[in-house]
């Protein structure tokens, strides 16, 4: 089918690099230190989220304070706001060769609006244009421990949120953690259907961060060499000459320190 | 003559019953400018006086796509695609609070404008046809739809008293010209071309609007008439 952009590789100069994971997983704790750390090389890095856009941003907050949307509606938002973000945040710096991090991409419609009840074909046609990552990282936690992470962090589990929509329960918790459990389903079962890369969200921070870097250095290294030539040059440069420069550096600075 | 079950247009919605809807869903659709809100108007007061309750439902009405729709068309930088994202979950919001509860209720829906709309106007934006259908999937196959066809030397007079070319509804968007008119007719005469075969496929009653507004709302009646006698036979049953 034409359609199917999103299992092709996107023709674009720039890489994509996603996350998903259901609330709690700590996948943007990784993006984030992620993003710091390819930033810090000097990588030209563009980050988007999930339900940012200026366009629905305040339809949708006011459908969830009303209660008001349904399983379609709030599928249909979410990719309204996506479908923005691709046009203005996605495409565009992809085209301007640009390191585009995302947290949550279409998988999370994927899993959380059919977790709600709609149909994984028409959700997934909704979405077929959107370009393929080329890293799509999968943070994979169980329902418990999503619950009891969120619970420790929160006061209170906000109604979509714990799926009280759907869930047929009036209890919070009762509802989130089921809800959660659906999802995972849902995840678990698009790891082979996209190639997913998994991360086992359980281990330390720490840990979970090596191995995103060695993955991405390993599928978009060749990039990474190319896309901040000048600084690391320039550094490599630097380190190979004699090192009593930064040294003498380091000792300007800290005499004008003082001296202020 | 007894109603034929009601249908989905695609696949549906999922977690949705639709086995007993006594009411029945009446579409007028039609191009910009054609003139169906005055022919709804009239058509509405008129199913009222024969004593059956009317439900009247529109394109970008819902409450919560309206605002935002029209701040959205005031901006001129949103994708063919972005917009029938747009319409959808306004039609979403519209069929699942509004309209599907009135049809349940025994209600006339009368509609101003379907998922047809949405269809016409990314064709001619060259979207592949099969997404916006798959999209719209969701929506409930109407009880009758009532296509209001005019030729573009009608329309194009009836637009300029009527709102006037605006930037949408002549379709600005994809540069058809280097001024509205000329734009507006060439977008137009597209739209109806896409209305035009349509109407083959889907089966709409096609109602010539070309002449004064009163034969066309005759004629309308006529075809509406036959589905208010199905309501009132499965009342008497």
């Amino acid at each position: 089918m034409p359609l199917q952009n999103y299992v092709t590789p996107h023709p674009y100069p720039g890489k994509l690099i996603i996350v998903e994971g259901i609330d709690g997983s700590g996948k943007s704790t990784q993006l984030d230190l992620l993003r710091k750390f390819l930033e810090s090389e000097g990588h030209p890095v563009h980050f988007t989220e999930w339900n940012s856009s200026a366009l629905v941003k305040d339809t949708t907050k006011k459908g969830k304070k009303k209660k008001s949307l349904t399983p379609t509606t709030f599928s249909i938002l979410h990719c309204c706001d996506f479908a923005e973000r691709l046009a203005y945040s996605i495409i565009p710096p992809l085209k301007g060769g640009m390191l585009v991090l995302a947290d949550r991409y279409m998988y999370t419609a994927f899993a959380r609006d059919v977790a709600r009840g709609v149909s994984r074909k028409w959700v997934r046609n909704m979405y077929s244009y959107a370009p393929k990552p080329d890293i799509a990282f999968y943070f994979q936690i169980t329902p418990e421990v999503s619950v009891q992470r969120i619970l420790s962090g929160r006061p209170q589990l906000k109604y979509y949120e714990a799926g009280l929509d759907v869930m047929e329960t009036d209890d919070p918790v009762e509802s989130f953690s089921r809800f959660q459990g659906r999802i995972v389903g849902e995840y678990d079962e698009m790891v082979d259907e996209f190639g997913l890369t998994v991360i086992d969200g359980t281990r330390p921070i720490f840990t979970q961060q090596q191995e995103m870097r060695a993955i991405v250095d390993e599928k978009v290294g060749e990039y990474l060499e190319k896309s901040a030539p000048p600084r690391r040059a320039a550094a490599s440069r630097r380190s190979s000459r004699k090192k009593a420069a930064p040294a003498k550096k380091t000792t300007r600075r800290k005499t004008s320190k003082t001296a202020g | 003559m007894a109603k034929r079950p009601p249908r989905w247009l695609g696949q549906g919605l999922s977690y949705a019953e639709i086995d007993d809807l006594p009411g029945r869903m009446i579409v007028l659709e039609g191009t910009d400018g054609v003139g169906r809100s005055a022919q709804i108007e009239m058509l509405s007061a008129w199913i009222e006086s024969q004593g059956f309750g009317v439900v009247s439902t529109g394109w970008t009405r819902s409450r919560l796509m309206g605002p935002t729709i029209e701040r959205a068309k005031s901006g001129h930088t949103l994708d063919a695609r972005t917009f029938s994202l747009l319409y959808a979950a306004d039609f979403a919001d519209r069929l699942e609070l509004q309209i599907l509860p009135a049809l349940r209720a025994g209600f006339v829906v009368v509609a101003d404008r379907y998922v047809y709309t949405a269809f016409a106007r990314d064709a001619v934006r060259g979207a592949d046809p099969r997404w916006v259908r798959e999209l719209f999937g969701f929506a409930l196959e109407p009880d009758l739809v009532i296509y209001l066809d005019v030729d573009i030397d009608v329309l194009m007079p009836r637009i300029l008293n009527g709102k006037g070319c605006t930037y949408w509804e002549s379709g600005m968007d994809l540069k058809l010209a280097d001024n509205i008119y000329d734009s507006c007719v060439a977008y137009q005469t597209q739209i109806l071309e896409e209305f035009g075969k349509m109407s083959k496929e889907y089966g709409f009653d096609v109602v010539n609007a070309s002449g004064p507004r009163e034969n066309t709302q005759r004629a309308i009646r006529r075809r509406v008439q036959k589905v208010l006698d199905e309501i009132a036979a499965a009342r008497g049953a």
